[in-house]
């Protein structure tokens, strides 16, 4: 059977400014990024010919009209959350093998800081950007989950991270060594929002309890921002200006059920426990080969439990890896090189896979030393998961 | 009395039957017909052997603890009134979990597997929520 390894390459990338408070709609966002991607990919707007979106900010119609592309051959959006634009590049990648489409835009942008639903609220419910639809996860936090008092993210991971503590012995520590690695990393790049403000531990461990054991600084950003990556065949990207990065090994994953994660018979079988070994067949490669990670850090714990899901580490045994330092940039898995969610930008990860092509050209701000292969996960909803490995 | 403000189950369709039950103050759950297998939330057909067939059994309401978070800054206005407070994952003695609350625990107490059985609290003239207390 014909694989999708190495038949796509990302020959493309763009990001706004990360702010709190763009001043901008979604909309313009995406279109600015979307510019810079294929201007970095040495195209014009009317050569893209393929859209795949993350969830429901912008649309299709409005990006066609806006760049106009007199062709889009390819279109479709994926809905599996801050997994989507990982599991987006799979679509692309799909398109561009199958020769459904050429040059496949991936834009992501949101005002992830002011246009939340707590500041449209305090807005009087002004806003530009498109509201999120009813789903079935919606409906179990409605039913089942905002009645008692569990009404965000943060609340239904904590079940996963208490669990996970109380088994494992998991530790406050080892959440801040994610929380401090990332923040250490910010400090080179010079987008990152937390960019000039340096953490330590004792920061971390004064920093108030949102809910046990997420404390503020185990919680990724709220920003504004939009990222945009172009993907075409690897026959096509070798005539494009950079080095091409390759899509070695890709997969998106699903827990069961995804709609409720009290119910699992396996709280800890995430997407991504079923995605990272196809991936990683796919490639031909396993964790010990991979160079850096970009690991979808919506908060710290569930960076130690994707680590264990992708076979980094056995079940239980993420605290103490990521507590050993290997997770810094002298470690031995740099782990979000740019920041991550938690210090440089919230964009749904796709600034991961901005920022993953750039190690692979050798071309990132705090570059990781002759690197080959990285590999970015995405985590969405209630766990549903995707991860890409790339090499130059 | 102030205005009950947290939200409220919508409850359409089966979660509305589910909570319905509740307000009678009987905790059921949709059990397949055909091969006994308990599940929650409501499904439309059985997911571990395919069959339609289903009733709403009543559960013995004993379970224990299956993980927690202390909620300690709300997010939701209506709730700035319970901080701390413990929104507990319960696994019932039938194998189904429900998201709840353990009431007289302080949540420094909790701990996996703590026995707990039900209770109902009728928050609203039109909503009764389940929750656990300790075993007596």
């Amino acid at each position: 059977m014909q694989t999708l390894k190495d038949r796509a390459c990302i020959v493309g990338v763009g990001e706004t400014a990360y702010t709190r408070g763009s001043g901008k709609s979604v909309l313009r966002l995406v279109l600015e990024a979307a510019r810079y991607a294929i201007a970095d990919a040495g195209l014009q707007p009317h050569d893209i010919d393929g859209l795949v979106l993350s969830a429901h900010y912008v649309n299709q119609e409005q990006l066609a009209a806006n760049l106009g592309i007199p062709d889009l051959r390819y279109a479709t959006t994926v809905q599996m959350g801050g997994a989507s634009p990982v599991a987006a590049l799979q679509s692309a990648a799909m398109a561009v093998a199958c020769g459904l489409a050429t040059h496949v835009l991936i834009p992501f942008g949101w005002n992830g800081f002011s246009e939340t639903p707590v500041k449209r609220r305090s807005s009087g419910g002004k806003t530009y950007s498109l509201r999120p639809p009813e789903n079935a996860m919606t409906a179990s936090v409605r039913n089942y989950y905002a009645p008692y008092g569990a009404v965000a993210p943060m609340h239904y991971y904590a079940w996963l991270a208490t669990r996970h503590r109380q088994l494992y012995g998991t530790t406050d520590e080892q959440m801040a060594a994610v929380a401090l690695a990332c923040r250490e990393h910010a400090q080179h790049n010079p987008k990152a929002y937390m960019y000039g403000r340096p953490l330590t531990l004792e920061d971390y461990l004064n920093s108030p309890i949102l809910a046990t054991p997420f404390r503020v600084l185990d919680c990724c950003l709220e920003t504004d921002g939009a990222c945009a990556v172009v993907v075409t065949s690897a026959e096509r990207a070798r005539d494009l200006p950079h080095d091409p990065v390759y899509i070695m090994g890709i997969a998106e994953g699903h827990p069961l059920p995804a709609d409720d994660l009290a119910n699992r018979a396996d709280p800890f079988a995430i997407g991504l426990s079923y995605a990272a070994p196809k991936a990683f067949a796919m490639a031909g490669v396993s964790p010990r080969d991979i160079d850096f990670v970009e690991i979808y850090d919506c908060f710290t714990y569930v960076v130690l439990l994707q680590l264990e899901a992708l076979g980094f580490c056995r079940r239980g045994e993420a605290g103490p890896f990521a507590a050993e330092g290997r997770l810094r940039i002298d470690g031995d898995l740099p782990c979000n090189t740019h920041g991550g969610l938690l210090s440089e930008a919230h964009v749904w990860g796709l600034n991961h896979v901005v920022e993953a092509t750039r190690q692979l050209r050798h071309e990132a701000p705090l570059q990781v030393r002759d690197c080959e292969l990285g590999l970015v996960t995405g985590w969405g909803d209630f766990g549903d998961g995707s991860l890409v490995i790339l090499r130059r | 009395m102030g205005e009950y403000g947290k939200p409220l189950p919508r409850g359409e369709g089966y979660h509305g039957d589910f909570y319905r039950f509740c307000k009678q103050h009987e905790l059921r759950f949709q059990r397949c017909a055909d091969c006994q297998a308990w599940r929650h939330p409501p499904r439309e057909c059985c997911p571990h052997c395919g069959a339609f067939a289903w009733r709403w059994e009543q559960v013995s309401g004993k379970g224990q603890v299956y993980s927690w978070t202390v909620v300690q800054r709300a997010l939701h206005p209506a709730f700035a009134e319970d901080v701390p407070y413990a929104v507990v994952i319960v696994e019932l003695a039938e194998g189904v979990r429900l998201v709840s609350r353990v009431l007289d625990l302080p949540p420094q107490e909790l701990r996996l597997g703590l026995p707990v059985e039900v209770v109902f609290v009728d928050v609203t003239p039109e909503v009764t929520l389940p929750m656990f207390r300790p075993c007596r």
